[in-house]
């Protein structure tokens, strides 16, 4: 496909990685050093069967680097997480070819629910093979991790189709008329509460979901129903970071003291919902937009993150296959989040119109 | 005389038939329309299209990111200046590992009518990148 020599080698196997990677771990001095740690994140592989032994390659060569990959930082990171969407129709096929290639990892995994893990037979064989439960929650050198299944909807959506397979392939559609907002429902929304209330207000809080945790286009799912809610209960904590998938695409911004900061998908890339003309869509207004995608470079516009944690705010490094590396990351001055090269327009590459 | 008549009133009644059209008409057209689209949309979310299930929806929600008014453009990737359905073939050979259609396959005519409609009202930028 994308028969250039740096991509060649590239792809061609973990060890000639190694040697042209630039993969550096910068920590960040702070008052606390001993508090500062990184961990990776993966997202959104759509892992998707064909038949038998039959997988779509695509797909799976986005997982494959970015696990190969991240096996490769120096210093080791303290985990990974999965943000969601590990198969494409929630086959236990996905699922199982899908943590095969996750299992190559040197580290602990933390996985979180999305919708095309969950709308086969719910998350019943994702909880066997992750060995998680829908949402929990986890501290990690004095961070307080909230990991949410945000992609949940409601019960009369869900009991309406005939088969689990018809509802699954309904929520696959990402822009399906049929399809169902996402949300927490009531009962995660007590837990959460209950569970923010154990943590003293000065605690930093990652929260990791896989739909955004605020509304940005309906249409496409870039959306939580109880957003405004959550917000509110984030509202009282001084340092709040909020890390979602779902979107394939580099958003993020600051809403009171929560950081908001997308993922990359491994998988492909989605076009900003700016770009639908027929509907009006609200990108965080801090992003400066990825390129646009090359089809002709497979791997264009998809990727992966090390997180880099200090002093309870967090610094996103985008490892993009076939594109220029991006860091966004908190700017304390500014009280945001910003792209450490990008953010002034004067030091922006020539820009690519999105059409 | 009789002849020249009856040949004169057949070109008349023609003629007047011509550029007459009622609503029913155009109704009608356009109704023919959104039928092929509808059935491209159909195509653009039919995991049978290609080789592998992966459809046309995955990457292009409502179709965006297609662009069709760029269209005909230099496609710096086939190295000409092409048109819709030849970087529609593009995405059936590659990601979705399937068999190209002829360029006036009823499949590929619906395809771009769905595109089109997803794209409706936006100004054509033909070569544009």
């Amino acid at each position: 496909m994308n028969n250039s020599r740096r991509n060649f080698i590239k792809h061609s196997s973990a060890a000639a990685i190694a040697g042209i990677l630039p993969v550096s771990l910068v920590r960040i001095a702070t008052g606390q050093p001993s508090q500062d740690f990184s961990f990776a994140y993966i997202s959104d592989s759509h892992i998707q069967h064909i038949r038998g032994n039959q997988f779509v390659r695509n797909w799976d060569r986005g997982l494959i680097s970015a696990v190969a990959e991240a096996n490769l930082l120096d210093p080791k990171p303290d985990f990974v997480v999965f943000g969601g969407d590990l198969a494409q129709m929630g086959m236990r096929e996905e699922l199982d070819h899908g943590y095969e290639l996750l299992s190559k990892l040197n580290y602990d995994i933390y996985g979180l629910l999305g919708e095309h893990d969950y709308y086969l037979d719910l998350g019943e064989y994702w909880s066997d093979v992750f060995k998680r439960e829908h949402y929990y929650s986890f501290d990690h050198k004095g961070v307080h991790f909230v990991v949410l299944n945000s992609i949940n909807t409601y019960d009369e959506w869900i009991n309406k189709w005939e088969t689990p397979l018809r509802r699954m392939t309904e929520m696959s559609g990402l822009d399906n008329p049929n399809g169902s907002p996402f949300m927490l429902g009531e009962k995660q929304m007590t837990w959460l509460a209950q569970d923010l209330a154990k943590h003293s207000k000065d605690t930093p809080i990652i929260v990791l979901s896989h739909s955004p945790l605020q509304h940005i286009y309906k249409g496409w799912n870039f959306w939580t129903e109880e957003a405004p809610q959550i917000q509110a209960l984030l509202a009282p904590f001084d340092r709040v970071n909020v890390l979602y998938g779902h979107v394939h695409q580099i958003q993020y911004n600051q809403i009171g003291n929560i950081a908001f900061n997308s993922v990359m998908a491994t998988a492909w890339p989605w076009p900003y919902p700016s770009t639908y003309s027929q509907a009006t869509s609200h990108l965080p207004v801090m992003t400066v937009p990825m390129n646009r995608a090359d089809p002709f470079s497979e791997r264009d516009a998809t990727g992966w993150q090390l997180v880099n944690v200090h002093s309870g705010r967090i610094d996103v490094e985008f490892t993009l296959y076939d594109n220029t590396n991006r860091t966004v990351g908190f700017d304390a001055a500014a009280g945001h989040p910003v792209d450490k090269t990008f953010q002034d327009p004067r030091d922006r590459i020539i820009p690519q119109k999105h059409y | 005389m009789k002849y020249l008549i009856a040949v004169a009133l057949l070109l008349t009644s023609s003629l007047s038939l011509a550029d007459e059209f009622t609503n029913e008409d155009v109704e009608r057209w356009e109704q023919q329309y959104e039928d092929v689209a509808a059935q491209g949309r159909q195509h653009f979310t039919d995991p049978a299209l290609g080789g592998n299930g992966v459809v046309c929806g995955q990457c292009h929600p409502n179709a965006a990111n297609t662009h069709p008014e760029t269209y005909p453009k230099f496609q710096k990737q086939l190295g000409k200046v092409s048109m819709l359905w030849e970087m529609i073939n593009w995405c059936i050979r590659n990601p979705l590992q399937g068999q190209e259609l002829a360029a006036d396959d009823p499949v590929m005519i619906a395809l771009q009518a769905y595109i089109a409609k997803e794209r409706a009202g936006v100004a054509l930028a033909p070569g544009k990148h």
